[in-house]
């Protein structure tokens, strides 16, 4: 029987990309992903005929230019198309709308406060320079504060004097970005909340937190990092919906000679004399391997896929504490013809980026609070896009797929988690409900509607209590401390077990850095061969 | 002061950006909004029409129409099929090239000929003692662009499925649909290098052609494309553009501005063995000698340039849309030729730039160095040879 130098467990776009690079090093590489489709949480699918949605993950966020180059991905059909604008309509029919278009972003501002307007720009710059300062840290492995290897102290030390050695007014704010709520942050610069409540958002996704929580400051980095790749800009839409980017480097993996199986579920990770030497199938056939790799969360692949039994107690403990708590949902909605808003009608420009219902600081903390005593928000944050308006490919003409990402739905509602099929339906119409205000006739134009609730994101697509980033992208769970002190590297305390998912340093989103710097310090050391 | 096209009265509605330039004394809508990205995306993506009015056309028509062009043009029109549309350049009797353009066969004694510089007189000067008429119909028929992966359903919409049957570098003879029923000509021909039409309509119908055309174009997401967009797409495509990659002998000042159609990869059009053309001896000796220096494709290597900013502590920059400014080629520290065209492509990801190299340096993968100016001191980056196009889709042709 065929032994694999590599089997991963899991087709999400992390999975894929490591296998990517395994396979371009030449590497015998097999992925098993459980589904029909691959791509994970980064996934299209035709779930109503003509209209295939970004089922889960829907906009691609930050995926590495070195990665897009290195594994050729345009070629293997990846197109991306940038999100325009911002978009938020106001409960009293006015609206903002900020644009990739400084100038045009300036005047809408300046509706609600001239010198906000001014500051932005002052704002952008600022961030970008700190933004600088992140880019090395989500492009390289996280430093183990812990070794005493001397590559591994020099790498610290760079980075620590990197950090050190801004200038005072870039320390400054640093420090305050990682120890901040995004509300409190934005204070310091804004005074219009119009302008502060959607860019507050950002430092809560997929987490639960609210924006006035201290430590949601850091996320707001995120945008910024997106903006320094300037014309190479990183956010935007995948054509054919995020698959489109798992397809692409799936091509690119099985080009460079990895082999791709669906339905191929794994039920645990065969492990003999302490060392990962492959996989048992659910059929109960055993493939063996000399490294396996899991794209899966660290919960799902440790206490799942391994077994607690084969684990050190304390690395077993630090993978129970890790927290999920999955804050959020998902609407995809096929519709009939253009969603009509209210305080800016007709189809425009502001409708082929990405839409926000976040009103006001009191209307998010407000769901948060919903949340917190254990309930979904009766007047939830909704991220909407409209991907059909830019990519024809996924509606018919005339007709068009809204996304909407809804938090909060937290994962462990007050009548326990399994209860929430029977909320489906409630949870769903409190979004139509919230986009009626905006739209009022959504209901009108809607010809299919898909809800998922953190439950069905755990129970469909293996994200541990419905968490979107594998874990909460919080200070204490980043870095080296992701998923558990001393474990930072990619590698666990099983031998020959490696991990490459977004549970894994820098994180979640469609940034395939998981995957390839972990195929980068397997091959590195020598794994697999 | 340069004139309106006849779509004017439409473009100028959506142009928010007012930023124009002049194209053969008209106004040309450079961008429709200040943001260049959404028609770049829109003609990769979508379908996008640009004004093409500006271009100019001369129709050409008699017993001798085909003996006239077989005469200018470097390749044979002869045996040209009714219905067919040619890419062409033509030469002066030196065999440097003058300009490029396309041949439309309406019938046998009827051609339509499009260019980017007036070739009116010179094309009537080549007509002496043949039987033909040649008319100027430059700034009577008013061209529109519809190009995109979305751009035969536009079509489609617009006149039936009678668009399908257009292949590749060909012509069809319709009529607007509406009470006008005025003549409208579709070439299958573009300047994107996507799939892709030009339409062609008299002045008087200009508008309501643009307006039926978004009309059917609303649900595929038709937008207007200015020229910026088309820069970049056309850098993609690697189609050169006469007076930024080469200069026509007819503006050159000296000889070495002067380019054959050799140097310039237009090989596989001249036609040599057939009845004398204009420039056929000097073509002759130049196919024999082979060319001195070559037009090509290259790409910039990222990393280089990424780590030329980053001693500056700058994140790597480029402007949006493609740059005209010529810069230096190097390799082994010797210029050995110089880049004429740079765009970032937001498709392939890639910098890619046109140009024109020493010939024995003009393999694809060969490697290069190009100029690149950061915070006014110049560095060099490594750059290599490609093939061109950069980007061919399969939907072109299909």
């Amino acid at each position: 029987m065929k032994t694999y130098d590599a089997i991963v467990v899991g087709g999400g776009h992390n999975g894929l990309v490591c296998a990517a690079y395994l396979a371009k090093a030449g590497r015998s590489v097999l992925v098993l992903e459980r589904r029909h489709v691959l791509g994970g949480a980064a996934v299209s699918e035709e779930i109503f005929p003509g209209f295939t949605f970004s089922v889960c993950s829907y906009v691609v966020s930050l995926l590495r230019p070195w990665i897009i180059r290195e594994l050729e991905l345009p070629r293997f059909g990846l197109e991306m198309i940038p999100l325009e604008a911002s978009f938020l309509p106001l409960p009293d029919g006015d609206s903002l709308c900020r644009w990739s278009d400084p100038e045009l972003t300036r005047k809408e501002v300046s509706r609600f406060s001239p010198k906000d307007a001014e500051a932005l720009g002052e704002f952008a710059l600022a961030m970008s320079k700190v933004g600088r300062f992140a880019k090395p840290v989500i492009d390289s492995p996280a430093p183990d504060p812990g070794s005493l290897h001397p590559a591994k102290l020099v790498e610290l030390l760079r980075l620590g004097r990197h950090f050190s050695q801004a200038p005072g007014d870039e320390l400054e704010l640093r420090l305050k970005l990682f120890s901040m709520s995004a509300v409190d942050f934005l204070d310091e610069w804004f005074e219009s909340p119009v302008l502060k409540a959607p860019m507050s958002v950002s430092g809560i996704i997929g987490t639960m937190l609210g924006v006035r929580s201290p430590g949601t400051a850091y996320v707001l980095l995120h945008h910024y990092m997106g903006e320094i790749d300037g014309a190479f800009r990183s956010w935007g839409f995948s054509k054919g919906g995020t698959g489109g980017v798992s397809n692409a480097i799936a091509n690119a993996a099985r080009h460079f000679g990895a082999e791709i199986r669906t339905q191929g579920t794994v039920k645990q990770i065969l492990i003999e004399g302490g060392a990962a030497r492959g996989i048992v199938l659910e059929n109960g056939d055993e493939l063996r391997a000399r490294t396996v790799v899991s794209g899966c969360d660290p919960r799902r692949t440790f206490l799942g896929l391994v077994g607690k039994q084969h684990l050190p107690d304390e690395f077993a403990a630090d993978i129970a504490r890790y927290k999920y708590r999955g804050s959020s949902g998902k609407v995809n909605l096929a519709l009939d013809r253009m969603p009509e808003f209210t305080c800016r009608p007709g189809n425009g420009p502001h409708l082929r980026g990405d839409i926000a219902i976040a009103p006001s600081i009191d209307y998010l903390e407000r769901a948060y609070d919903d949340a917190k005593y254990g309930d979904f928000s009766a007047r939830p944050y909704l991220n909407v896009v409209i991907p059909s308006t830019v990519d024809p490919s996924v509606a018919p003409p005339g007709k068009h797929v809204m996304s909407c990402f809804v938090q909060y739905a937290p994962y462990h509602i007050k009548e326990g988690p399994e209860h929430w099929p029977a909320r489906r339906e409630a949870f769903g119409e409190a979004v139509i409900d919230t986009l009626q205000e905006y739209v009022p006739d959504i209901r009108g134009i809607i010809l299919h509607k898909q809800v998922l609730t953190p439950w069905d994101l755990e129970q469909e697509f293996g994200l541990s209590e419905g968490n979107i980033f594998h874990g909460e992208l919080t200070l204490e769970q980043l870095a080296f401390l992701r998923p558990a002190a001393g474990w930072a590297r990619y590698r666990t305390p099983v031998a020959n077990l490696w991990l490459a998912g977004s549970g894994a340093h820098p994180g979640g989103g469609i940034m395939g850095a998981p995957g390839a710097l972990c195929a980068r310090e397997m091959l590195a050391s020598g794994a697999g061969r | 002061m340069p004139a309106p096209t006849p779509f004017h009265p439409r473009s100028f509605e959506v142009c928010t950006s007012l930023s124009y330039k002049e194209w053969a004394g008209c106004y040309a809508v450079r961008r429709y909004d200040v943001y260049v990205d959404r028609e770049y995306y829109a003609v990769r993506h979508q379908a996008t029409a640009m004004d093409a009015t500006p271009l100019y056309k001369y129709d050409v028509r008699g017993k001798d129409a085909a003996a006239l062009l077989a005469r200018v043009m470097v390749r044979g029109f002869a045996k040209f099929a009714v219905g067919r549309v040619g890419y062409v350049c033509w030469c002066d009797e030196h065999g440097k090239v003058l300009d490029d353009g396309t041949v439309t066969r309406f019938a046998d004694d009827h051609f339509r000929v499009t260019s980017a510089d007036p070739a009116f007189a010179w094309l009537a000067r080549q007509a002496r003692g043949l039987d033909v008429a040649l008319a100027d119909c430059s700034r009577t028929l008013a061209a529109l662009a519809v190009q995109g992966p979305r751009s035969r359903e536009v079509l489609r919409g617009l006149l039936g499925s009678a668009i399908d049957g257009l292949k590749f570098f060909r012509a069809m003879v319709t009529k607007l649909p509406g009470r006008t029923g005025a003549e409208l000509v579709v070439t299958r021909t573009g300047y994107t290098g996507d799939l892709g039409y030009e339409l062609w309509v008299a002045n008087e119908h200009a508008v309501a052609l643009w307006d039926a055309l978004f009309e059917a174009g609303a649900p595929h997401g038709l937008l207007p494309m200015g020229l910026d967009a088309l820069d970049v797409a056309r850098v993609e495509a690697g189609f050169l553009l006469g007076g930024c990659d080469y200069t026509s002998a007819r503006r050159a000042l000296i000889p070495r501005q002067k380019s054959t159609p050799y140097e310039l990869g237009f090989d596989w059009m001249v036609e040599l063995e057939r009845e004398p053309f204009l420039g056929q001896a000097a073509l002759a000796r130049a196919a024999a000698a082979g060319p001195e220096r070559r037009f090509v494709g290259l790409e910039i290597d990222w990393e280089d340039f990424e780590r030329i900013y980053e001693r500056y502590g700058l994140p790597p920059h480029l402007e949006t849309g493609t740059s005209r400014e010529g810069v230096p080629l190097y390799r082994g520290g010797r210029q050995i030729g110089y880049a004429t065209s740079r765009s970032w492509s937001p498709l392939l990801k890639k910098y890619m730039a046109l140009g024109t190299v020493d010939a024995d340096l003009a393999a694809p993968d060969n490697e290069l160095e190009i100029d690149v100016t950061c915070e006014y001191e110049r560095h060099r980056a490594r750059a290599r040879v490609r093939k061109l196009p950069f980007f061919d889709p399969q939907r072109k042709k299909a």
